[in-house]
């Protein structure tokens, strides 16, 4: 029953991707579909933490920013000369903050409990803060007056960019673990508010530290994993092809290279996939989800809940940030003010509670769905809104109002979704093998 | 001496004055988020949106009054349209407990799933502010500016710096230790609030011993409309209505409320000043000021400032993990676990 419920519905989906095709334009069909396979990706992620474990994960935006730090790191050539002025200093900077807090920490282990080891902690942060920012500063400083219009920052290591997917995914798991070390285990709420932080600061970083990522300069034309479409059109086989199929070469090539970064994303998602469902089924996940189930009995069976919990909630920010970094991947930069938490978090969140969560099927068909349906929307909204005021003067304030509004309404839309599922369908649709 | 005297001045102006008046706000909006945990028993993630909404709300009465012509001379228009906005917001509330929380609440859910429809809620809150008066920033602070004015002050005393006190800072200040006096006598001294203390205390008894859970709710629901109302329209006077800000403001709120102990409406109150108090000394620029205090003609090259002010929400989100690590129960006991 199951199992033809999962084709009804992606065949469903898999009609409507097709009617956009052949209605709309299957350019627009194949951006779609390349953003559903990364939402599904990301849904994955959120299903690992919240289907198998029950933790809420309000920070997704910061670790799918990780990831995109990540491809920028890894794929963008070296800038000259900026290394020598001041890359080592601003590495040597943060090195030493982080050597103090590892300071402070083993400090606060090894000494006796009482005043001189207040002190030490606190004068070992205050002299740790003032000695990197010293260093720091004015590496960073040197680093971004190279040049600002063009470039004023670092640069990454000049390396493939598919190499930065597993990294993005190392990023968001050290984040993913700093925070877990410190609110799992305390109540659930915890968890949610620390995440939500630590996401508003990763983006703030992204935002102001030029150095690194260029700020609201955005890092633009990060090199591909595809090929690019100028080269094809001027490429034999790929000329033979269109002809063969009998289209025009410059539309064929855009069409092309969206099927080539499908090809892709679909290959990381059954790897994705693959490892979720084998965890699942095994002993470890059984113990997971009985963990989920009932903390009080899992504990009295001897299971380190807050230690699974930290595993678990590792692996699925890793995921995430595996996601960050194709996204960021096929939009070829960096922008660091389009994260927006409505977008990047409660949006996936959506999708793994509609799709079913604690099912990684459901979770890859609400990546699916919700996308759809988040870019479909916007056209269906203004339509209904035209409609709705069709009656009223053209040069009507109310009308124009009404008409600019109508993409806020996808933000109720999708509130009232969320409410609507979690209320009358809790299992989503579909609901976890039981 | 002069000297030492501008160097005050100035930090008076800067530090004290406005972080008195936005450790306010956040204390009257960690208040209600305190009194839904220590009632309800969640996190409401919808708190800032609340907030938002209560202030729209108020803003479009403050502008149908403009029109009328009505106002309140030198006192900004929007206290006459605040109980405009309380009596929205709380209709509002009401109506999204009983369409929402109250099955929950019936079949006694986990707290995460409170956590997730609050979230449900902040999305259609979100929705109906930006669809209504729109994204972007809006001012509708009117009457007069300041109570003291700098100007004045400098020729009065003769110093560089003068001392200036905004109106939307005094009367943040006033209203919240108004605000916050009349619900402390409310919850201490009235039947009603003593029975939302027993209840917040222990449930169970306080069922036992007839108290209605239904009203219980309704009151918090009620206080947390008024408390996040005034907060709303207290911070949009001072800054500005910006829907995104009032977003961000759940963090530090969040924090306030933690760092006081969650459920501790007086804890709530200290909090929301330890983190105000934080996050404007830490990010002020102190280069005028030293350039005071230092003899001499020694100035410091650099602005002097611990961390940039973008990093601002930093400072909210370290205090809060402080606190976790070291005393997760918060500085007054409040619930942890």
């Amino acid at each position: 029953m199951t199992l033809n419920r999962n084709i009804l519905y992606f065949t469903i989906m898999a009609l409507l991707l097709l009617g956009v095709g052949l209605f709309q334009s299957w350019n627009v069909s194949l951006s779609i579909l390349n953003l559903c396979l990364i939402s599904a990706i990301m849904a994955l992620g959120v299903n690992i933490q919240w289907g198998y474990a029950g933790l809420f994960n309000v920070g997704i935006m910061g670790f799918a920013a990780l990831g995109g730090l990540a491809a920028v790191l890894v794929a963008m050539p070296p800038i000259e000369g900026a290394w020598d002025k001041g890359g080592w200093g601003a590495l040597g900077g943060l090195l030493l903050a982080v050597i103090s807090i590892a300071l402070a920490v083993f400090t606060y282990k090894k000494m006796k409990i009482g005043k001189y080891r207040t002190i030490s902690i606190v004068a070992i942060c205050i002299i740790g803060f003032f000695l990197s920012r010293y260093i720091f500063g004015p590496a960073t400083h040197a680093i971004e007056s190279i040049n600002p219009a063009k470039s004023g920052y670092l640069g990454g290591l000049g390396l493939p960019i598919v190499i930065s997917w597993p990294i993005g995914g190392l990023f968001a798991g050290i984040a993913a673990w700093v925070i877990g070390k410190i609110t799992l285990g305390l109540r659930s709420d915890y968890l949610a508010i620390a995440t939500l932080g630590i996401s508003e600061i990763i983006i703030a970083v992204l935002k102001h530290e030029d150095w690194m990522t260029r700020g609201v300069k955005n890092v633009i034309g990060m090199p591909r994993p595809v090929p690019y479409e100028v080269n094809l059109q001027t490429t034999e086989w790929f000329l033979d092809m269109s002809n063969w199929f009998g289209t025009d070469p410059v539309g064929f090539s855009s069409i092309f290279v969206k099927i080539c970064y499908a090809g892709l994303f679909i290959v990381m998602l059954l790897i994705v996939l693959w490892l979720s469902e084998t965890a699942l089924k095994s002993p470890w996940g059984r113990m997971m989800r009985a963990i989920r189930d009932n903390e009080v009995s899992a504990n009295a069976m001897g299971k380190n809940v807050t230690k699974r919990h930290l595993q678990v909630f590792v692996l699925g920010s890793v995921v995430v940030g595996i996601a960050g970094a194709m996204l960021t991947t096929l939009d070829g930069q960096l922008t660091p003010t389009s994260y927006q938490p409505l977008r990047f978090t409660f949006l996936i969140w959506i999708m793994v509670i509609v799709g079913g969560s604690g099912n990684n099927w459901g979770a890859i068909l609400g990546g699916f769905v919700i996308w759809f349906f988040w870019i479909e929307a916007e056209p269906l909204g203004l339509l209904l809104m035209n409609v709705i005021t069709s009656g009223m003067s053209e040069d009507s304030g109310l009308r124009l109002h009404l008409i600019n509004s109508a993409a806020h309404m996808r933000l109720m839309t999708m509130g009232i979704i969320l409410l609507l599922v979690l209320r009358f369908s809790p299992r989503g649709l579909l609901p976890e093998k039981s | 001496m002069e000297d030492l005297l501008n160097a005050f001045f100035l930090m008076s102006n800067f530090v004290f004055v406005p972080a008195i008046a936005y450790g306010s706000q956040l204390a009257l909006g960690a208040v209600g988020v305190t009194l839904v945990y220590g009632i309800l028993r969640f996190s409401n993630f919808a708190h800032g949106d609340i907030m938002a909404f209560g202030t729209m709300v108020v803003i479009l009465f403050t502008w149908l009054f403009q029109s009328y012509g009505i106002n309140l001379g030198p006192l900004p228009t929007a206290i006459l349209a605040l109980p405009f906005g309380i009596i929205a917001t709380a209709i509002f509330l009401l109506g999204s407990d009983k369409f929402v929380y109250k099955f929950y609440r019936e079949k006694k859910a986990i707290p995460v799933t409170y956590l997730i429809a609050s979230v449900g809620i902040m999305f259609v809150l979100n929705g109906i502010v930006r669809f209504i008066i729109g994204p972007n920033d809006q001012r509708f602070a009117d009457g007069e500016r300041f109570i003291i004015k700098a100007k004045a002050m400098k020729q009065y005393l003769g110093t560089a710096e003068g001392v200036s006190i905004k109106v939307s800072q005094g009367l943040t200040v006033i209203t919240a230790v108004i605000v916050v006096m009349a619900l402390f006598w409310f919850l201490n001294k009235t039947r009603t609030g003593k029975s939302m203390r027993a209840f917040s205390d222990n449930e169970d008894l306080a069922l036992l011993s007839g108290i209605s859970p239904d009203k219980v709710v309704s009151v918090t629901w009620i206080l947390v409309a008024i408390l996040a109302t005034i907060a709303g329209t207290l911070y949009g006077l001072d800054k500005s209505f910006k829907p995104f800000t009032y977003f961000m403001l759940l963090l530090p709120i969040f924090a306030s409320a933690i760092v006081g102990g969650l459920g501790n409406p007086l804890g709530a109150i200290a909090g929301g000043f330890v983190i105000a108090f934080s996050e404007i000394m830490i990010t002020y620029p102190y280069k005028k000021f030293v350039a005071y205090i230092v003899p001499g003609d020694w100035k410091p090259d650099g602005l002097v400032q611990l961390l940039a002010t973008d990093y601002k929400f930093a400072v909210s989100f370290i205090i809060l993990v402080l606190v976790l690590l070291f005393k997760p129960t918060g500085i007054f006991a409040g619930k942890s676990v």
